[in-house]
């Protein structure tokens, strides 16, 4: 068994990892773990931009962006986290700056903004040119600078090593005279996919930083690799999961690939038509159309195809419409989208509207953790030496849905903080234990995938998964829809234990590493669907046609979900609940 | 590239062509043959082919996940993305470097077997998986960042659009490899910097708020460095960005010999 010894193990090299990295390397011996290489990971696929009140070509400040942020996640956000977030902003646009992004400009040479959905000027009267950007590729941009600073300040990578599972002993700790059970983090397990090779890396203080889980989805922006593992990880040891019945569906997809095309689309003055050519965001959200929140918009796409209006042979998606724009306007500021058009479906944009319909996007849930990116065992009690940020954390500043651009600012604003909080805390801290047989479990998780005779497929499986929650799991959910979803998603996970992989070497098995992802995808799943179910109202991006209001009354908290054995009814997933963050906005009604 | 306004609203209701967003899409029969290395196996390489029925608008990514989740777990690429953003399937199709997620079947003579083959120039790991290594150990030396003099300004560095436009399309990279194993000076000699390295020290020697061009262009001054270039173009073509390639080279060859950027 090899042993590494660091401070600090950041699990994940995208936007959140690396930007920890830059802060944390400074301080304390950091290590980055990447199942990939860390230019190949999926904030490099973003690409809108990067909302902050920076105020550069109109009147904007910051506590409307807080404000936008609150409402747009339906009020389930926690509001310490909003004005952190939307108030370092400022900061982390400009930290961006200085480490070489190469963002648009306005002709005095400031860092250009455009308009966003749910962005707006004075509590919802007119969007606002808030967004910072490089063209349609700001992710990109984003990714590779700090990328280009990590070489910069020589962090050290393992590229293409695989968590597989995180050490944690439990202390009794006694307060107030009750005794209790305190996690405390240890390290982490690793995969080597060139040599198959487990290595334990011990770390006094542990980020997670690995993305999301789009993958339970077929129809979806994510990359393939993005598969849940480090929630999925989390869970199985015991740390709650929050709000993961409310994932985010982009309104405009490629039809029938998923593939993104930026709202920043819409942002330039494009608009969505259904078959008649009607711009129908007209009726759904008279104010500001179509740059209302995604939650709203995928609905109403969802809705016109429903009732009838949809185009094309199957009258199943709907039209983005760019024919009214310059097309040098629409090459300066949408390169990259109108040319995934071209490419994937043969569409010219100059001309031709452009076929689109919702595909699954961004968990708003996840991990939870406190607005210094501590991970939470339970409501109250953090995890000494854990942090999580972006994706893969719920801090909780999406809430029930995520504004367009929040997602880069949270990976840079509590990327940051987890960065330094981190290293504070390992410069402070001893080293804990290594749990006795540190590799016990993991060795069971690869023999019993690498052994098992059992003929079913790991792809037959993944592609039936995401059928059911594509089919049931979507923008419309009902309790007889999330019921039969939870069924099939048992039935699978008995089938998951009779695998078998066909590729039974050591070097880079990516059979065995898909079924592994395909263990935390099915976890994954049954927590977002028990915690659908749980939620009986409607709100943000959890639509309940059966519960088709918000009820602030019995929902207006956070959900959190354990992994628990003895919950038959939900699959062995328990759902509590945890209260919202409350500083300056009261629940109102959400009209745009 | 300022933002201009858009003053006109668009039309409430507009009269949409017929046949608008396409009809439906067909499927073909291809033959796939894809070169197999395993160590752990043998030393020796060989072909592997499979009958394969495809959809339209499937690429060779799709078509060698069918290989793998339906014939032969075994077969080993690295992906993401799957839409050209993320740069780790950039592989040799039909004796071109292209990559897979962005190579649509039905673009490709389908009458004959289609060949995949790993990236030249670079160790093969693993049928379609080479090392990176040697490729990054090169990005690293050109010192890939930013580099500035004097005081950081409180708010950001000021950058006319022209000068951001300046060095617009080296910024593009995606760090695939496609540009470097395609050329046949970096096949014979792996010293070479190569394309991709010095596409990306063109993106700051061009950027205007950076003052260590100099430095950059020393490095590249050398033995080892664009010198090595003779102007074939594969790694112009070879760019799934569509970044000039050679044109940036050139540029970076001329800055060197004036020293003026």
């Amino acid at each position: 068994m090899q042993v590494h010894k660091y401070d600090v193990v950041i699990v994940g090299a995208g936007g959140a990892g690396m930007r920890a990295a830059i802060e944390s390397g400074q301080r304390a011996r950091t290590a980055v773990l990447t199942k990939l290489y860390p230019t190949r990971s999926h904030t490099g696929a973003a690409q809108g931009g990067m909302c902050a009140a920076l105020a550069n070509v109109e009147e904007d400040n910051w506590e409307w962006h807080t404000f936008d942020t609150v409402k747009g996640g339906d009020y389930l956000v926690d509001q310490d986290a909003a004005e952190v977030m939307a108030k370092e902003a400022i900061d982390a646009v400009l930290d961006l700056e200085k480490m070489g992004l190469p963002f648009n400009r306005t002709p005095e040479g400031r860092i250009d903004q455009r308009r966003f959905g749910g962005h707006t000027r004075d509590h919802g009267k007119a969007p606002v040119r808030r967004s910072c950007y490089a063209a349609d590729r700001t992710g990109h941009m984003i990714l590779q600078t700090l990328y280009q600073n990590c070489v910069k300040h020589n962090v050290e990578f393992y590229n293409e090593y695989y968590v597989l599972d995180l050490l944690m002993v439990d202390q009794e700790v006694t307060e107030n005279g009750a005794t209790r059970l305190q996690k405390r983090v240890a390290g982490v397990v690793s995969y080597d996919l060139a040599s198959g090779e487990l290595h334990v890396f011990q770390a006094k203080s542990v980020i997670f930083a690995s993305g999301g889980v789009g993958k339970v989805y077929k129809t979806t922006s994510n990359a393939h690799t993005l598969t849940g593992d480090g929630m999925g990880i989390a869970f199985r040891r015991g740390i709650p999961l929050e709000d993961m019945e409310f994932f985010q569906f982009h309104p405009t997809g490629l039809a029938g690939l998923g593939i993104l095309l930026s709202e920043a689309a819409r942002g330039e003055g494009a608009i969505l038509r259904n078959s008649e050519g009607e711009r129908f965001m007209e009726r759904y959200a008279p104010t500001i159309k179509d740059l209302a929140p995604r939650d709203i918009v995928a609905r109403s796409m969802a809705n016109e195809v429903r009732e009838g209006r949809g185009a094309g042979p199957n009258k199943d998606y709907v039209l983005l419409d760019l024919t009214h724009l310059e097309p040098a306007h629409i090459d300066a500021k949408l390169p990259d989208i109108t040319e995934f058009a071209r490419t994937y479906l043969g569409v010219e944009p100059y001309t031709e509207p452009v076929p689109v319909f919702p595909t699954a996007h961004y968990a708003m849930g996840g991990i939870p953790t406190n607005i210094k990116a501590e991970v939470l065992q339970d409501n109250d009690t953090i995890v000494p030496g854990l942090y999580a940020a972006g994706e893969v954390a719920c801090v909780s500043v999406h809430g029930s849905n995520r504004l367009g651009t929040n997602s880069l600012l949270d990976i840079n604003v509590f990327g940051k903080r987890a960065g330094i909080y981190a290293a504070e805390y390992a410069l402070s801290a001893d080293f804990v234990d290594i749990p006795a047989d540190p590799l016990a479990d993991t060795v069971a998780l690869l023999d019993t995938a690498r052994s098992s005779e059992g003929g079913e497929r790991v792809a037959q499986i993944r592609k039936e998964l995401q059928d059911i929650m594509d089919a049931n799991v979507q923008v419309f959910r009902t309790e007889e829809t999330l019921l039969e979803a939870l069924r099939v998603i048992d039935g699978l996970e008995e089938r998951y234990k009779r695998i078998s992989v066909q590729d039974k070497g050591k070097r880079f098995n990516l059979d065995l590493l898909e079924a592994v992802e395909l263990g935390f995808l099915l976890d994954m799943a049954k927590v977002m669907t028990a915690a659908a179910l749980h939620r009986k109202e409607s709100r943000g991006g959890h639509f309940r046609e059966d519960y088709p209001t918000r009820d602030d009354e019995n929902f207006m908290t956070h959900s959190m979900a354990y992994k628990d054995p003895s919950a038959v009814e939900t699959s062995g997933v328990r759902l509590e609940t945890k209260p919202v963050i409350f500083t300056r906005y009261q629940p109102m009604e959400r009209k745009y | 590239m300022s933002t201009p306004t858009i003053e006109k609203e668009p039309a409430s209701k507009v009269e949409l062509p017929a046949g608008v967003g396409g009809g439906e899409i067909p499927s073909f029969d291809i033959t796939l043959k894809v070169r197999r290395y395993n160590p752990e196996v043998s030393d020796e390489a060989h072909w592997d082919e499979w009958q394969l029925t495809m959809y339209g608008t499937d690429r060779v990514l799709d078509a060698l996940h069918k290989v793998k989740w339906e014939h032969d777990g075994s077969v080993s690429f690295r992906r993401s993305c799957a839409h050209g953003v993320c740069g780790s399937d950039a592989m040799r199709i039909n004796g071109r470097n292209r990559l897979a997620c962005k190579t649509l079947l039905k673009d490709l003579d389908t009458s004959k077997p289609i060949l995949v083959e790993p990236i030249k120039g670079l160790p093969v790991e693993k049928d379609l998986i080479v090392d990176m290594e040697p490729f990054f150990q090169s990005y690293r030396e050109i010192m890939p960042f930013l580099i500035t003099k004097g005081h950081e300004p409180t708010r950001e560095r000021l950058q006319s659009a022209e000068d951001r436009e300046r060095y617009d399309d080296t910024t593009k990279c995606i760090l695939c490899a496609a540009c470097t194993s395609s050329c046949p000076v970096f096949w014979t000699d792996g010293q070479y910097f190569g394309p991709a390295a010095i596409v990306n020290a063109h993106r700051f020697i061009f950027d205007s708020r950076d003052d260590a061009g100099d430095m950059r262009l020393e490095i590249l001054n050398d033995k080892e460095g664009v010198w090595r270039c003779r102007t074939t173009f594969n790694c112009s073509e070879a760019c799934p960005r569509g970044i000039q390639v050679t044109k940036a080279i050139s540029e970076v060859k001329q800055a060197i010999l004036t020293r003026k950027i």
